[in-house]
């Protein structure tokens, strides 16, 4: 789906147009038909429209358009051109020029993109060309306005892995030891009844009861208690994660919350004091009071120790992605790159947010203290805060299927609202609640994975992909605000998901240096001097920044790698050759110094 | 709370080179350890010689945690004079910089040094005596006008007679014979020839014993301006286009002179314009790219963002880091050069032009583009000898002043420029964006810059080749056991063992598959000219040549419009440049033809060995490329082992000869600054950042609202 502007740039996306790769990735190219086509896809209309690439001018072609995607073939170019975009990735559709506007290519359509883009057409100005094209993409790339469904209920792709296997929150538990004598699984929220944004399963203190649970889930926001996200295997302090407590203006108390976060902390048998990270700044947290919200005072929680992260609400983070794209697309920023990466605040979000985590981290593991995480409603810096505190404690995480049951348990599980924050098919594309929260935390993991480049069972493809498809609306991975929706919506029978596509052909996605170390804590450096900006994601359309594909780092090990292997199975056949015909040992294939001729080394 | 260790009264004595000379001492001295802002240290003994300040740990039996990349010159804890910055005195916890004569004694003593290292030493415990000697005499030896004999490398000469060749494949180009042998292996020999003009250094003291010229220029017209205004050769690209650089006139007041300037160089232009080498294209650097001050004081902001006092100045700075980059205007520069060498190219390849670069001495700029243009268009200069014979060329012998420009007399801070550094830079931009393309990795570029510090190699410490020949036949240089030798900085051996070598050694270089024996030439001459580009297709191999394709392309779209334009080459469409450059990078990459760096802004990075090496805050503990390439190196080690293995099967027989790999134990807790590490962490507490959040001023009604505004307090009951 994501695809570049030509073909001979389309190093960064993901599926590339070509026939062979598109195959690969489960979809089917009809010999006879232009365009490819996923089992379940349908042919909606097409239309001759010229392209206004901002890379190489405009491009005469033909557009066509599915249920599922924009394809656009291009008719003089060599290379062709192709474009390749699923329609879930359009945030806007706006007509440009009017039927009487003046000068070539004036009239036609312009569709602002979520994935750092903009695509322009220009059509003919004669008889309302653009009117049918307008409607059908209107409908096809916001079916929630339009009362249909999305493509993710249509798609027949079939796949050798069943992802939606991946995660299974008991065995997730019991993988961490629990339940054990001091945590105890509780099924209170089975039908959604305690929190209809959390899961139905839940951990929680052993000695607090379901009354109790209860009790506690009128004093916090939305009924998000706190719960169990993590246990250390050694100290066993716990990472909870809850919502604000509703404090007030006026300061209310809750006796419940008060014993049940002394519960939280006597559960590992520590006397210091719990540990809270409230994950706004401080003047938000106090201002949250006016609303009803507010913080745990060290009167009413004397046990324990409130510690702000400064990390901004989603309104700032969806402003700082704005001003990004500003300077990357369509023309990297020239003169001043510098200060005008920093002026979108991009990298300094990034850097709090790691910061944050590595408190978080740091605490639980050397400082063998229990911590509780929260802000506002706890679905957002939250399961930022506490899903990377458990990247860089637990190395399971770190593995392909870890990071997809991190995501599937931190992020989908316990309701961060990927339908409001992303839109997904939602024409309303000024809506306030959209905000990059969950593409933030990708980039923080892909900072952590440019500092440690073994560390990561998965490779930047995999990030790539699993953005891409945030987008795409082809799987029910990331659709709907919260776990018991999208078990009304039977997401799970009539849909399938992303980690089906990403563990079926898990070689594409796996990182060659990826070097397996169990328990230990990878702290990533939250400096400006080791941040960078994630060039191959966020300029990937511009074909003038262009990373070396494959990389050759990794081609040069690979090739070693074969090496070894090819020398590992001749080294067996000649051993069998030697101890067979002793007389003749001559008789073996190549010499060894013609196959080390490839690996020139130095030493 | 304070970790002092008690003082341990022990007898340390200081490593000394043949003929360095202990000058001072001061004994417990207490050296901080810049890793956590606490006062942890060690006792020691602080000395200066005519070499280097060395501390002298009192507490030195830890010898089990040996490095495994150890200078054998410079030790951890030493600092060359000349590798010395500036040095700072702490008065009642006030910094003050330390020049020439002191009125009072520091209680403490800050150390920065031009390799960005920074030493804390407190010198509370010292005896007051000592303080006062050890003070002034650091500050004399290190900061003071010394004058050229007093350089280290002639008593380090005179004791230790150098009877090695360390030529190690590098061509010095101090013979007649090195210059013939790289016009023939740039098939430049056609058109220019070398001259002998400057023997006994008749035309200048300035330019080379022996250099290249075009054929048409006379003997005459080389001696009438002491050769300015001649073109002198740098390099031939495959097509026969030369890369030229001059030396210009000053600027005249007097009107004859200036017209008898013009009239000269007309003529040597008309000379030079003829067929067989038809179009020139001049380019005034000093025009066109920044000055020399404009480098020096970029670098200087640049450097001081590195040296780095404590934890909190780290995280401070941290904040506004990219601005002050930024604002250095360092990585500005880079770009600008390796611009301007991307266009340098483009004449030389696409357009067929001859190139000539002028400057006033022809050996500041000149040197930079000149060897940027190699490097880019010609592989064997991306090879270490191919690479040091450049230097040699353009540099050493192109009659670089490094004296002057390192400032390594302190006799003038006008004259100083880091200019060198500025290619380094440039060259590492390379490095980092094609890692196979080149022989030699970033350390060896790292070692290299540190190398301009070591006054024990003759390289870098003489502003030309004249000044080292007068230098060296002196009456006084005679050594007892033979002629007066120094050291070349190319023997890497004398710094570092081979284990330590390696580590200079590109794992992934793809080196060029090897031509038929039947071509190659005599053993001395092993680096037969490598065409950037292939004129005839040899292979049909997926890494396509640039030129073959190119050609086609060109002579369709773009020479054949454009080809009218030609005549007036310097007028030359802007869009040209653009041009070469998207249609270069649109195509694979063949590591050895043409490599045109990348210069969007995204794309110019900070050598991150180079200056973060020193700083703890910014380690990664097990991170960094590092990480990859040990993982290649282990590798690489199990194929080679498994090929003795194999040898020994075919012959049946063991083979004693191992060829071994550095053994990077547990490679996979490396800390990102290896092999530089000083400071190992023990703990590996996580780094935390100090610094507060600044405000988002201009978005302050956002700041405030809330994630979604819902008013909780109506829920409650």
């Amino acid at each position: 789906m994501a695809s570049s502007s030509t073909p001979k740039y389309n190093s960064n996306s993901l599926e590339s147009s070509s026939s062979k790769r598109t195959l690969k990735d489960g979809t089917n190219w009809e010999q006879n038909e232009e365009i490819p086509r996923l089992p379940g896809e349908t042919r909606v209309t097409d239309k001759d429209v010229i392209y206004m690439c901002p890379f190489n001018g405009p491009v005469k072609g033909r557009v066509y358009i599915t249920n599922y995607r924009l394809y656009l073939r291009s008719v003089e170019n060599d290379p062709v051109v192709v474009l390749n975009v699923p329609l879930g990735v359009i945030s806007r559709i706006e007509k440009m020029g009017g039927a009487s506007s003046r000068g070539e290519n004036s009239y036609g359509l312009d569709i602002t993109c979520k994935d750092m883009r903009n695509l322009r057409f220009a059509l003919k100005q004669e008889g309302h060309s653009r009117r049918d094209i307008f409607e059908v993409l209107t409908k096809y790339a916001f079916p929630q306005s339009h009362n249909l469904l999305f493509f993710a209920f249509a798609n027949e792709e079939k796949f050798s892995e069943n992802g939606w296997m991946v995660y299974n929150p008991m065995s997730e538990y019991r993988r961490q030891g629990l339940p054990n004598e001091r945590w105890r699984v509780t099924f209170i929220n089975e039908h959604y009844g305690l929190c209809d944004t959390y899961p139905s399963l839940l951990v929680v203190p052993y000695n607090a009861t379901d009354d109790d649970l209860k009790r506690v889930a009128a004093f916090r926001s939305r009924n998000r208690i706190p719960v169990l996200s993590w246990i250390h295997p050694e100290t066993q302090a716990v990472i909870m994660r809850c919502s604000q407590p509703l404090v007030g203006m006026s300061g209310k108390r809750n006796k419940d919350d008060e014993r049940y976060l002394d519960i939280i902390r006597e559960a590992n048998g520590q006397i210091s004091k719990l540990t809270i990270y409230d994950a706004r700044p401080n003047v938000n947290a106090v201002a949250n009071k006016a609303t009803g919200g507010g913080y745990e005072g060290e009167d009413a929680y004397p046990n324990a120790e409130l510690f702000f992260l400064d990390i901004h609400n989603i309104h700032v983070m969806r402003e700082s992605l704005k001003k990004l794209k500003d300077i990357v697309y369509p023309n990297v920023e020239e003169s001043h790159w510098l200060s005008s990466l920093e002026s979108t605040h991009w990298l300094e979000h990034i850097k709090l947010v790691l910061t944050g985590a590595i408190q978080v981290a740091d605490k639980v593991s050397s400082g063998r203290s229990s911590v509780l995480v929260h802000c506002s409603d706890g679905w957002d810096r939250t399961a930022q805060l506490t899903s990377l505190a458990m990247l860089m404690l637990d190395s399971y995480y770190r593995t392909i299927e870890g990071f997809e049951v991190l995501v599937q348990k931190e992020w989908i599980s316990f309701g961060h609202k990927f339908a409001s924050r992303i839109g997904h098919g939602d024409k309303n594309h000024a809506d306030a609640d959209r905000s990059p929260i969950f593409l933030q935390f990708i980039d923080c993991v892909w900072q952590m994975s440019k500092q440690f480049p073994t560390a990561f069972e998965f490779n930047e493809q995999f990030l790539i992909t699993i953005l891409d498809h945030l987008y795409s609306c082809r799987f029910g991975t990331f659709l709907y605000n919260s776990e018991s929706l999208r078990e009304k919506e039977k997401v799970t029978d009539k849909t399938l998901s992303l980690w089906s596509l990403t563990n079926s052909e898990k070689s594409k996605y796996t990182n060659p240096f990826y070097t397996k170390e169990l328990n230990r804590a990878l702290y990533p450096v939250a400096s400006m001097r080791h941040l960078e900006l994630w060039v191959n994601y966020y300029i990937r359309w511009n074909p003038r920044i262009r990373q070396q594909q494959p990389n050759p780092v990794e081609q040069r090990y690979m090739e070693l790698l074969a090496l070894r292997d090819d020398y590992i199975r001749r080294l067996e056949e000649l051993q069998i050759t030697n101890n067979s015909k002793i007389s003749n040992s001559s008789a073996s294939s190549a010499s060894p110094s013609q196959m080390m001729s490839q690996v020139q080394t130095h030493f | 709370e304070v970790h002092v260790k008690e003082p341990i009264e022990k007898e340390v004595n200081p490593r000394l080179l043949p003929g360095e000379l202990l000058l001072c001492e001061a004994n417990t001295v207490y050296k901080y350890i810049q890793e956590d802002g606490s006062n942890r240290g060690t006792y020691g003994k602080l000395v200066c010689t005519n070499f280097k300040i060395a501390f002298l740990d009192d507490d030195s039996a830890s010898d089990d945690n040996e490095p495994q990349f150890k200078n054998k010159i410079v030790g951890e804890n030493d600092i060359t004079l000349q590798c010395v910055d500036q040095i700072y005195g702490v008065y009642d916890e006030k910094k003050k910089l330390l020049t020439g004569q002191l009125r009072k004694y520091p209680e403490k003593l800050i150390i920065y040094c031009k390799d960005l290292r920074v030493f804390h030493f407190c010198l509370r415990y010292t005896k007051e005596e000592e303080v006062k000697r050890i003070v002034s005499g650091i500050v004399h030896h290190s900061q003071t006008p010394k004058l050229l004999k007093r350089l280290f490398l002639f008593s380090y000469a005179s004791a230790a007679p150098n009877n090695t060749d360390g030529r190690n494949q590098t061509v010095m180009f101090d013979t007649l014979e090195d210059w013939r042998d790289e016009l023939e292996r740039t098939k430049g020999n056609v058109k220019y020839k070398a001259v002998t003009t400057n023997e006994g250094y008749r035309v200048s003291e300035k330019l080379p014993l022996y250099f290249v010229v075009p054929i048409c220029v006379s003997e005459e017209s080389i001696l009438k301006h002491e050769g300015r205004g001649i073109p002198i050769w740098c390099w031939s690209c495959h097509n026969g286009a030369a890369l030229l650089k001059m030396s210009a006139f000053p600027k005249e007041q007097d009107d004859s002179t200036s017209q008898m300037q013009k009239a000269f160089l007309d003529g040597i232009y008309k000379t030079v314009s003829k067929p067989p080498y038809e179009l020139l294209k001049t380019d005034d650097l000093s025009s066109s790219l920044p000055s020399l001050q404009d480098i020096q004081t970029a670098y200087t902001r640049f450097k001081q963002l590195f040296l780095i006092d404590n934890s909190t100045d780290f995280w401070a700075t941290d904040v506004k880091w990219f601005s002050l980059l930024e604002s250095t205007n360092w990585l500005e520069i880079i770009r600008r050069v390796l611009k301007k060498a991307i266009e340098v190219a483009e004449c030389l390849e696409r357009q067929n032009t001859n190139v000539l670069l002028i400057e006033e001495s022809a050996t500041d700029l000149c040197c930079v583009i000149s060897s940027l243009v190699q490097v880019m268009m010609d592989s064997y200069s991306r090879t270490k000898s191919g690479f040091q014979s450049l230097i040699q060329k353009e540099w050493v012998i192109g009659g670089h002043g490094f004296l002057d420009r390192c400032n390594h007399l302190h006799k003038s801070d006008k004259e100083e420029a880091p200019v060198f550094l500025l290619l380094l830079n440039c060259v590492w931009q390379l490095v980092q964006q094609y890692p196979p393309a080149f022989e030699f990795t970033e350390t060896y570029l790292t070692v290299l810059s540190d190398s301009l510090y070591v006054p024990i190699f003759s390289t870098f410490f003489f502003n030309s080749q004249h000044q080292k020949d007068t230098n060296t036949s002196g009456e006084s240089l005679k050594t007892q056991s033979g002629p007066f030798r120094f050291l070349t900085v190319w023997d890497w051996s004398v710094q570092f063992d081979p284990k330590a070598q390696a580590f200079l050694n590109n794992p992934l270089y793809a080196e060029k598959p090897k031509p038929d024996k039947s071509q190659r030439k005599t053993a001395r001459f092993k680096h037969q000219r490598q065409l950037s580009l292939p004129l005839t297709q040899t292979k049909s191999s997926t890494k396509r040549g640039f030129f073959r394709e190119e050609t086609d392309h060109l002579i369709k779209n773009i020479l054949g419009k454009r080809i009218g334009k030609f005549i007036n080459s310097s007028d030359e469409p802007p869009n040209s440049f653009r041009e070469f450059y998207d249609s270069w990078h649109s195509k694979p990459v063949d590591y050895h033809g043409l490599l045109l760096p990348r210069i969007d802004g995204p794309e110019i990075k900070v050598w991150a060995q180079r200056y973060l090496r020193w700083i703890p805050e910014a380690q990664l503990h097990g991170g960094g490329t590092i990480a990859t390439a040990a993982k290649i190196l282990d590798l690489m080690e199990e194929v080679q082992s498994l090929q003795v293995k194999m040898d020994e099967e075919h012959s049946q027989a063991i083979s004693g000869d191992v060829h071994s790999v550095p053994m990077l134990r547990n490679s996979a807790r490396l800390s990102s600054l290896f092999p530089f590490a000083l400071l190992q962490r023990q703990s590996i507490k996580p780094a935390l950042p100090t610094s507060t959040w600044k405000d988002l001023e201009d978005e302050d009604d956002l700041v405030k609202r809330d994630d979604e505004f819902v008013d909780l307090s109506v829920d409650v009951s």
